[in-house]
């Protein structure tokens, strides 16, 4: 630490002397930026502004009003549904997996951190197909459930399964490292005063990695609502009842409907906009909490 | 509090991390267990505590058998080597959290977890720095909270691990005074694991030298130093 005897390297001379060592020469570095720059314009940019620019193409009032038909209204119902089912179930999963493999030693840990990628690597397709295998209506399970008057597949559940599926690796993701990196040591200290396990969750381990947290919770949101794969397969495509958002605008881009299509992709757009605004406003609004928890 | 340490052993997997050791440690007494990294010492501290438990042993404290007693019906003031103090909450609310965790019949009210608090500030001679977060102290004042946060539940004894570790020489040297002074004051037994013998030499009544999860020697500072037990206490002691 403060012992640690302190060398006196030689002082660079000339014009080296007023260049950090770890910046580039400004003509590469110019490169560089442009380069990415054009890159972000070219692929997430232009999209972008070309979605909007197709839905309002007939003016904002056909736009709107395409909006208002019973198809569009209720594949931004659904997908809104979905997603307040889907998000919430996922945050509490992922919390309860981050917690059990980082909190825990025990065998085939790393099996279980690969399990977790797993919905990274299948095919969302392959995934919707498990689903409809799983819990068909030739299943037992799914067989007992339509008997009953509750289809899995072909309804909201399958589609919320399939949304949670997908969207399961996010929260537990984003959490692992945060919660590696800050070890057990709170937890034990707060054991030590006398805490109890709920306690201790909601005092010390969930405060400290709400940031964490709140960004998993955000992604799994954003591509909830936006799966399209693994939802095509298990909700049969039925116009008005099971047809999220994503599926609704491909049914009427294929249909040649522009600008109805356009107008709900465009939606779909805003919500994830919102969802990025939301979580940079959080950060703007907790930028001390957020320095004072980086530091030891 | 008179604490027994009975045959206790602790295997990790296949290592042994502690073969079989007794120690009796008298009440209100001052105790190093002092020994090389890897001697098995910070694991005799957290069994004591309740973070680990024994392969095999007996803990006794006052002569009751504590060894399966969980780490919260303890009541033992821990301080952690890296102080493991909540970086998410105020000087003040990390020296109240074991007041406020209690059980709400023996809760004591508002007013008087705030007073506790403040007497402790005083006592650790820290006393304006209740609203500050972890990140914004010292290391030697991050020690000196998480002492004064394990003294809050009005321990039955205070172990400490490395306390003072991760400091500079003049600050280690400021805050040994203050622990012995705090142990005086409160009587508590005390047990803490170092590394440095000039620290237990110094601080402690009472020497335990480790060594590979043995006890090699266990006495005073001065007869240690006189006569050491061993070839490793010995050549511990020369370096």
């Amino acid at each position: 630490m403060s012992d640690t005897p302190t060398h006196h390297w030689p002082k660079p001379t000339g014009s080296q002397a007023h260049r950090p060592v770890t910046t580039e020469f400004p003509g590469f570095r110019f490169g560089l930026i442009a380069v990415v720059v054009l890159f972000l314009a070219l692929l997430l940019f232009a999209p972008l502004v070309a979605v909007f620019a197709e839905a309002l193409s007939k003016g904002a009032i056909e736009a709107v009003k395409s909006l208002a038909n019973p198809e569009a209204s209720s594949a931004i119902k659904l997908t809104l549904i979905v997603a307040a089912v889907a998000v919430p179930l996922n945050a509490v999963f992922g919390i309860a997996a981050a917690w059990f493999i980082t909190k825990y030693d025990f065998r085939g840990k790393a099996l279980l951190i690969t399990l977790i990628d797993l919905p990274f690597s299948v095919s969302p397709v392959v995934a919707g197909l498990c689903l409809v295998l799983t819990f068909g209506a030739n299943t037992a399970v799914g067989g007992w459930m339509v008997a009953h008057g509750y289809p899995i597949v072909f309804a909201l559940p399958s589609i919320i399964l399939a949304s949670m599926f997908v969207t399961f690796p996010f929260v537990a993701r984003e959490l692992i490292p945060v919660m590696i990196e800050q070890g057990k040591a709170e937890e034990e200290a707060a054991l030590t005063l006398g805490a109890s396990g709920w306690r201790i969750f909601f005092t010390v381990t969930l405060p400290n990695i709400r940031w964490a947290l709140l960004y998993g919770v955000l992604l799994c949101n954003a591509r909830a609502m936006g799966e399209f794969g693994a939802v095509a397969v298990v909700s049969g495509k039925i116009r008005g009842q099971t047809a999220t958002m994503p599926i609704t605008i491909e049914m009427l881009y294929n249909e040649y409907l522009s600008v109805s299509a356009f107008s709900l992709a465009a939606v779909l757009a805003l919500l994830a906009l919102l969802t990025l605004t939301l979580k940079t406003l959080l950060e703007w609004r907790f930028a001390d909490q957020l320095a004072a928890a980086h530091r030891p | 509090m008179q604490i027994e340490i009975d045959q206790i052993s602790k295997e990790f997997g296949a290592t042994a991390a502690l073969h079989p050791v007794s120690l009796s440690i008298p009440s209100g007494a001052l105790v190093a267990l002092l020994g090389p990294s890897g001697s098995g010492k910070t694991t005799l501290l957290r069994i004591l505590g309740g973070l680990e438990f024994p392969t095999a042993g007996r803990v006794l404290f006052d002569a009751s058998d504590a060894t399966n007693l969980t780490v919260q019906d303890r009541r033992a003031g821990f301080v952690f080597q890296s102080y493991a103090l909540f970086r998410h909450m105020t000087v003040f609310e990390n020296i109240a959290y074991g007041l406020r965790a209690r059980p709400r019949a023996g809760r004591p009210a508002k007013a008087e977890i705030a007073r506790r608090v403040t007497k402790l500030l005083e006592l650790i001679q820290l006393p304006d720095i209740g609203a500050r977060y972890p990140s914004q102290l010292s290391g030697g004042q991050c020690q000196r909270v998480a002492l004064a946060r394990a003294l809050a539940i009005e321990p039955r004894m205070l172990l400490l691990d490395e306390p003072f570790g991760a400091l500079d020489a003049r600050v280690r040297k400021e805050l040994r005074a203050g622990l012995r002074e705090i142990h005086d004051t409160t009587g508590l037994t005390t047990i803490f694991v170092t590394h440095d013998q000039d620290e237990a030499m110094e601080l402690a009544d009472l020497v335990v030298v480790m060594s590979m999860g043995r006890i090699e020697q266990i006495g005073r500072p001065q007869d240690i130093r006189a006569r050491p037990a061993t070839a490793f206490v010995k050549e511990f002691l020369a370096v």
